[in-house]
């Protein structure tokens, strides 16, 4: 899977809410098209997308075949205090991407 | 003055085209995929929506589905999804469902939240195939949900059409 964008605040207190703005590329084949000779072009999508911070899950997403190719995804979080994102991505074919991101958090 | 009033009327011309050229697309995708479903059965968009209320009644309540009313290009159509919650170990928002009623498949999106999420607050972007209702459900951690809707007009689909 390709490098994820994302992006956070530069810097955060603990107690502020965050919004966390995150872009993948990805195809999403719906498994509803059809190519040049007929044949359904089998779906493809991620379908599942989680974010945790200091190892705890803080917002997740079940994906289905009806949200836009490159899913972008922005949502909050309440900064418990210093900590790493990480964030894995995964598609129907297994594959993971997976994108560790410190929060610079200032007293 | 003259060059402008040709103007004019060949926009006036341009526009009323313009529109009965989309109502005409309109009813046509829309006789599509309810002819191929099976009468018996539910439209599988009520379908999708009956699985996530497991016959639970929403109740009313501040939830708020933003998106644009007219959607140029149905391949990406931004929205963004907001209840009004505090976000405590108590009382949270756990679940936003999104559905739709006018595409091959009704499934969006569910995203989940956590009191630690601070926010019920998601923005992304969906495919819309042809002008339909977009359903929003809120299933909150006491157990109840909320339900909107909204109507979305569509100029260009978003299905590979």
């Amino acid at each position: 899977m390709l490098k994820p964008r994302i992006k956070l605040p530069e810097t955060a207190k603990a107690g502020d809410i965050i919004e966390i703005k995150t872009l993948i590329s990805h195809v999403m084949e719906t498994g509803q098209r059809r190519d040049a000779d007929g044949k359904v072009i089998p779906r493809m999508i991620i379908n599942s997308f989680t974010a945790k911070f200091a190892g705890k899950e803080v917002f997740s997403a079940e994906i289905q075949p009806g949200l836009s190719a490159n899913p972008y995804i922005a949502f909050f979080m309440r900064v418990p205090g210093p900590g790493e994102f990480e964030f894995t991505w995964v598609d129907d074919s297994g594959d993971k991407g997976i994108e560790r991101l410190k929060l610079n958090v200032v007293a | 003055m003259a060059q402008e009033r040709t103007v004019e009327i060949d926009r006036r011309q341009f526009a009323v085209g313009a529109l009965g050229g989309v109502a005409a697309l309109a009813v046509a995708l829309a006789a599509g995929p309810a002819a191929a479903q099976d009468a018996t059965q539910p439209p599988l968009w009520q379908q999708a929506v009956d699985k996530i209320l497991k016959g639970a009644k929403p109740v009313q309540g501040k939830l708020v589905l933003d998106m644009p009313e007219i959607a140029e290009n149905g391949n990406t159509v931004p929205f963004t999804l907001s209840a009004d919650s505090p976000m405590t170990d108590t009382d949270y928002v756990k679940a936003m469902h999104v559905v739709s009623t006018g595409n091959p498949q009704p499934g969006v999106a569910t995203f989940k939240f956590t009191p630690a999420s601070g926010k019920a607050f998601v923005s992304s972007r969906m495919r819309l195939g042809r002008t339909q209702d977009v359903i929003l459900i809120a299933e909150l951690s006491d157990g109840r949900f909320l339900m909107t809707r909204r109507n979305v007009k569509v100029t260009i689909g978003g299905c590979g059409g």
